[in-house]
């Protein structure tokens, strides 16, 4: 849309909330940013129109690049010096913050809006103890020192920190994520806002500690009727969080709506589109392929005439080229940027479903174990146990999922694999049943070949200096002894394997979007021709888009080039879809183990119980059965008995757990978990009875 | 791995229609991250480079520098008088029309002398900074890479050179070998090996987590190789930095070591020679024979700073 494109509102039917609504907390109204970058102004929010009534919960949702940070910023001008609001209104209260002098804004700043970003440590000053700094918002309200101080503490009390008065006098990177996010959020509440801007506020943290913060802004939002904006990028913490939700695209809204209609039954081809992104519902790499949304976000501040997703969107006609669609009323509350939003439930699909045939391979030597670890331990700095004694089997072909909070040695886990950490002595690795050397540097080259890795982040993984042809290159020449016409012809094969296109050869990560770069990494991995590839958290820097495309490609890949995967992943999704069999790590500990569907459907040891409870689901499949508290002890001192009594809802009261550390008792053949609850018991406690959360936590 | 590869079996359309190369692409939407974004993606490419030819401050730098090895080079074909040629009756003369700056003890012009006393210091100082930033380069590498116990004691003995003065450890050295460019350029080299050193380190360390040094050594690449084809390029960088600012330091030590004495014999012009045996003159109010060869140091000090600056704000930009 170009700025003098017909006034696409008032269109055709208005939105449900009108902008001049007396009764918003906030509206937002034909709002317009630009960014200068080198002399050039770029649209980034076009056309933005939303308002939110007053004590509601409103989502804005959209993948990185959509603009739903810009509309934070905006909101209370906080955008960068090459940012500014070209075009729209803004009204928080009744008052406009768009046109009111410094003073004014100031004060909105300080008592009207308040705002909670991703990274805590970044909102607190490092150098001054907690406590002051919440005192120091009750001081700008004119409370005197002491009464200050005695407020700070209550408001901690309010976020569900149980010893307030320690955490005064800590200093902000005397406390975990969780923890400092709370600390934030009180910070923002001390005010009593009338609006509560959380931008990604739970991205950084793990699961079972963003179920806590979520549930904590739930009831805080209850008891202090805040009206609250919440932007995401994860459609179910949105689904779980929010009545209403605005779905934003390149800096445009194309879809609103009460949050649980929009996701079971999306009006716009790009909501339709993105949901179906999404492992759900128990689908599996066996049963089908995910969707995809085929082709990128257009280039910041191209102008374009028609609508904005038109370029990729498969219900496209030539009438979303030319004229750009006005909002549409689906019903009485929602609204659809799309002129065909009626056939957007029947959007066909980008890709399709069925999984790639394959001619038969020639079975050599059956299935059976690949990779033996055992008694696998790893020791830091002398005290720091990251592994205790995992005993680990990779079978040859399958997925093997790891599963755990950050801190429970996954990482360390798959490093040890490689050869990229030593593990403590006694420990050992075995491939086809031969010892590995503990060093990469003294494995044979056929070892190496067999054994590769996709990173997490392409960024770290990828050297900047090189182009994508030395990059995949490199490995060929050195692992596979390729050169000349034949390492050619196997870099060919292989972008053409990850669809990457010739074009991309000469071109350096930077040049490169995120997508294309682990499909970099991944190309990499494969060169070689490895036997057992680690993916860790191989899609956890992409959007959700992206997401799909990766997790399809691997499928594809494990496929044609029968690879054996060891997937890491915090996304119990993403495991459910892609592995066969899942290892369940707390503290370097194996806790249950078993093949992915017995694992999914029980018994469970107590915390994939919680993980499972942790992680919001846009199904609503899982209630929310049993909750965690705290966080992931340290592994320098580890608790007694078995590791996880500190946190388990299910502790028996003999006193057992605290004092032995349960051995792994088997289920079903192949499902062991570790718990001192007979399995049977368990899985009665688990079928019927939801655990009540335990007190405040710490 | 013997199977062929399929050829995709799903119409992906991941793929963009245009070049993948725009800046766009790998930023999204030019946010509030964008701006760094947009530097991070820019960083090390020609970008880079056109950006710092539009940099005012390194022309101003580039102009004085190149300036200067105009004069070491050609200067003698231009300069008024010859450096060598004394003028016993018109000594110690103020700067006139005929004498600009005016002559020395000896009757020489000094205009002659600062614009042919360039040369040696335009030849000793970049050898000198080369040889620092090799040895330097190399080292911190190693400190870098191999950390542990190596570092350690690496470390410590960089340490301890930093803690003394650069122009007493230089001065016993050419005391200890004898004064010779060849000398002049050891020494400094080695004076600055530490301090490049340091900065390598800390920059290597930095890359040494990144992900694609434990990647290269998945592909079985040697220590060596992943030092000098993996980090070193992500280093260089700061290398070239280094160089700029400690080639400027090592102007002022090779003046200063002139100075004293330990650098250029008399009669050949250098600056820091002519300011040693001229400013006696100075209590007797001869001061252009002093302060013209002191700024001729300021000005090519300031200007190799300039551009020091100039390509450190390109690349932190």
């Amino acid at each position: 849309m170009t700025a003098d494109s017909t006034p696409s509102s008032p269109p055709p039917s208005a939105p449900p909330s009108s902008p001049a609504d007396p009764a918003a907390a906030l509206s937002v109204t034909n709002l317009d940013v630009t960014y200068k970058v080198r002399g050039q102004d770029r649209l980034a929010l076009r056309d933005v129109t939303f308002s939110i009534a007053r004590g509601e919960s409103y989502g804005l949702v959209g993948e990185s690049g959509s603009g739903k940070s810009t509309v934070a910023l905006a909101l209370v001008r906080y955008l960068p010096s090459n940012g500014r609001v070209s075009g729209g209104k803004v009204s928080i209260n009744g008052l406009d913050p768009l046109s009111m002098g410094r003073g004014a804004l100031r004060d909105l700043r300080a008592r009207t809006v308040s705002m909670v970003y991703q990274e805590p440590g970044r909102a607190l000053n490092p150098s001054i103890r907690v406590g002051k700094q919440i005192a120091e918002v009750f001081g700008i309200a004119g409370q005197h020192k002491d009464q200050a101080t005695a407020s700070a503490e209550e408001m901690l009390r309010k976020v569900q920190i149980s010893d307030p008065a320690r955490v005064m006098r800590r200093y902000p990177h005397e406390l975990s994520g969780g923890m400092a996010q709370r600390a934030v959020i009180a910070m923002a509440l001390a005010r009593s806002p009338s609006l509560l801007i959380l931008d990604e506020p739970t991205t950084a943290l793990d699961a079972t500690v963003e179920a806590e913060v979520l549930d904590l802004v739930a009831a805080l939002r209850q008891e202090f009727t805040t009206t609250v904006l919440f932007i995401s990028h994860n459609l179910a913490v949105i689904a779980k969080m929010c009545d209403r939700v605005g779905v934003l695209y390149a800096g445009q809204l194309l879809e609103q709506g009460p949050a649980r209609a929009v996701f079971e039954n999306p009006r716009h081809p790009y909501t339709v589109g993105l949901l179906r992104c999404i492992p759900r519902r128990g689908q599996r790499k066996d049963s089908d392929r995910l969707d995809t949304i085929p082709g990128f976000l257009p280039t910041p501040g191209s102008s374009m005439t028609g609508c904005i997703f038109a370029p990729r969107c498969a219900l496209v006609q030539d009438r979303c080229r030319t004229t750009d669609p006005p909002f549409f009323l689906v019903d009485a509350t929602r609204t659809s940027r799309c002129f065909f939003h009626e056939q957007a439930p029947d959007l066909p699909r980008a890709t399709p479903a069925a999984i790639p045939e394959l001619a038969e391979h020639e079975t050599d030597g059956a299935d059976g174990s690949l990779v033996v670890m055992e008694r696998l331990s790893k020791t830091f700095d002398g005290n720091v146990r990251a592994l205790a004694g995992v005993d680990l089997v990779i079978e040859r072909g399958e997925t093997l999922g790891l599963v755990g909070e950050s801190g429970s040695g996954k990482t360390t886990l798959a490093r040890v694999l490689l050869g990229l950490t030593k593990p403590d002595a006694g420990s050992a690795v075995t491939l086809h049943g031969k010892p590995l050397s503990p060093d990469a540097r003294r494995r044979p080259r056929e070892v190496l070949r067999s054994l590769q890795i996709v990173f997490q982040n392409p960024d770290s993984a990828l050297n900047r200096r090189k182009s994508v042809r030395a990059l995949i290159g490199r490995p060929l020449a050195e692992l596979a002894g390729l050169s000349g016409q034949a390492l050619q012809d196997r870099l060919e094969e292989l972008i053409t394997s990850v669809r990457l296109e010739d074009r991309h050869l000469p071109l350096r990560p930077s040049q490169l979007s995120g997508g294309l770069k682990q499909r970099v990494a991944i190309a990499r991995a494969f060169g070689p021709g490895p036997e057992v590839v680690v993916c860790d958290e191989p899609t956890s820097a992409l959007d959700v888009s992206v997401q799909a495309a990766i997790l399809n490609l691997l499928a594809d890949l494990q496929q044609t080039e029968r690879a054996t995967y060891l997937f890491i992943s915090h996304d119990l999704g993403l495991v459910r879809y892609l592995s066969d069999r899942i290892v369940v790590l707390y503290l370097g500990r194996v806790m249950e183990v078993g093949p992915a569907e017995t694992v999914f459907a029980g018994p469970h040891h107590p915390y994939t119980e919680a993980l499972f409870s942790a992680v919001p689901s846009l199904d609503g499949e899982r209630p929310d059965r049993i909750k965690l508290t705290g966080e992931i002890p340290s592994a320098a001192n580890p608790p007694s008995g078995c590791v996880f009594h500190t946190r388990c809802p299910r502790k028996l009261t003999t006193g057992e757990c605290e004092s032995t550390e349960p051995p792994l008792h088997e289920d079903e053949p192949g499902h062991q978990i570790r718990c001192h609850i007979p399995l049977a018991e368990l899985r009665e406690l688990q079928r019927s009875q939801s655990v009540p959360s335990q007190g405040g936590s710490q | 791995m013997s199977g062929l590869l399929q050829p995709p079996t799903e119409p992906d359309g991941v793929l963009p229609a245009e070049p993948a190369g725009s800046l766009g692409m790998t930023t999204g939407y030019l946010g509030a991250t964008a701006a760094t974004a947009v530097a991070v993606a820019s960083r090390y490419t020609p970008a880079a480079w056109r950006l710092l030819l539009r940099s005012a401050t390194f022309y101003v730098g580039a102009g004085i520098v190149l300036f200067w090895i105009v004069c070491a080079i050609f200067g003698h074909l231009f300069a008024p008088y010859s450096p060598f040629t004394q003028q016993l009756l018109n000594t110690n003369a103020a700067p006139s029309s005929a004498h600009w700056f005016g002559t020395d003890g000896l009757g020489r012009d000094v205009l002659s002398r600062v614009i042919t006393g360039s040369r040696d210091i335009l030849i000793i100082t970049p050898l000198a900074t080369i040889l620092g930033t090799i040895l330097g380069t190399i080292l911190g590498l190693a400190m870098g890479y191999f950390g542990g116990v190596f570092d350690l004691i690496a470390g410590r003995i960089v340490e301890a050179f930093l803690a003394l003065p650069i122009v007493i450890i230089a001065f016993l050295f050419i005391v200890a070998l004898g004064p010779s460019t060849v000398t002049l350029i050891v020494v400094v080299g080695l004076v600055f090996t530490p301090l490049i050193a340091r900065t390598v380190r800390a920059a290597a360390l930095v890359e040494r987590q990144q992900d694609y040094v434990s990647a290269s050594r998945l592909f079985g690449e040697s220590p060596v190789r992943v030092m000098l084809g993996e980090i070193l390029p992500n280093v260089m960088p700061a290398i070239l930095v280094e160089f700029t600012v400690r080639l400027g330091y090592a102007i002022f030590a090779i003046a200063t070591l002139s100075f004293l004495g330990f650098g250029i014999a008399a009669p050949t012009p250098d600056w820091g020679a002519d300011i040693s045996a001229n400013y006696i003159g100075l209590l007797s109010g001869y001061w252009w024979q002093t302060l013209f060869p002191a700024l001729a140091i300021a000005s090519l000090v300031i200007a190799v700073i300039l551009i020091a600056d100039s390509i450190e704000r390109v690349l932190a930009s």
